[in-house]
């Protein structure tokens, strides 16, 4: 039972790499609550948002959203392309 | 018709796409686009040496391509190109391409105008700039997102 977490700009070298596995949690609230304390602070923030196997949820701050198994859950900070 | 999005890992000639593009469509009287590329010279950290693209495989194409067809729904169209680069860039390499073709100017201006807003606030790419041998996150600027508040 493991989780795929994936980390986007300045998360990733925060989190010390592009993605890790890690074991399975059934909420969004629980993934982060097993992360380290400064990258849990960091992917909690107001303007952070998630994404689930692709799907983006919807707003901010679904911290219940219910994972399963195998789930890929993306952390998406503030964007700057162009 | 002719819309053509593309998520590029590859450096890509811009004046050949375009050249491609309206190549298609004789009828259109007016093209419109817009390059980006990436700037040489002085950024916060010094001279820019390289540019980075990331890239969140299952968001960022789809959210193009709903953004094209936005684009395509809310301007009377002949066609449309987006093509955007992900990975590493060098000073004069070209980040960005929009063009829209319509048979009138206006609609394509604004088509094009509407696209880069969008591209540059809403799109899921993150960008970092790497300065006197180290890479440092850029982060949104405010003026993008206000630029979003001229089409609502």
């Amino acid at each position: 039972m493991a989780l795929q977490l994936v980390f986007l700009g300045r998360l990733e070298d925060l989190a010390g790499s592009g993605s890790r596995e890690v074991a399975f949690a059934p909420s969004l609230s629980a993934v982060i609550a097993a992360l380290e304390p400064q990258l849990a602070e960091a992917v909690s923030a107001p303007r952070i948002r998630y994404a689930v196997n692709g799907a983006l949820l919807p707003g901010q701050g679904h911290f219940e959203a219910d994972l399963r198994d195998g789930d890929e859950l993306a952390f998406l900070p503030p964007v700057s392309g162009g | 018709m002719t819309v053509r999005i593309q998520l590029l890992t590859e450096p890509f000639d811009a004046a050949d796409t375009l050249r491609t593009f309206t190549d298609a469509l004789p009828e259109a009287g007016g093209v419109v686009s817009f390059l980006g590329q990436v700037r040489a010279g002085g950024g916060p950290g010094g001279d820019v040496e390289a540019l980075e693209l990331r890239h969140y495989e299952p968001l960022t194409l789809p959210a193009m391509q709903a953004l094209g067809e936005r684009v395509m729904g809310r301007w009377t169209l002949d066609g449309l190109v987006i093509v955007h680069r992900s990975g590493t860039m060098l000073p004069g390499e070209p980040i960005v391409l929009v063009a829209a073709a319509a048979r009138h100017r206006r609609d394509a201006f604004a088509a094009a105008d509407f696209t880069m807003d969008h591209l540059k606030s809403e799109s899921w790419f993150w960008k970092r700039e790497k300065a006197a041998g180290a890479w440092r996150w850029i982060e949104p600027r405010e003026q993008d997102i206000e630029d979003l508040a001229r089409w609502l």
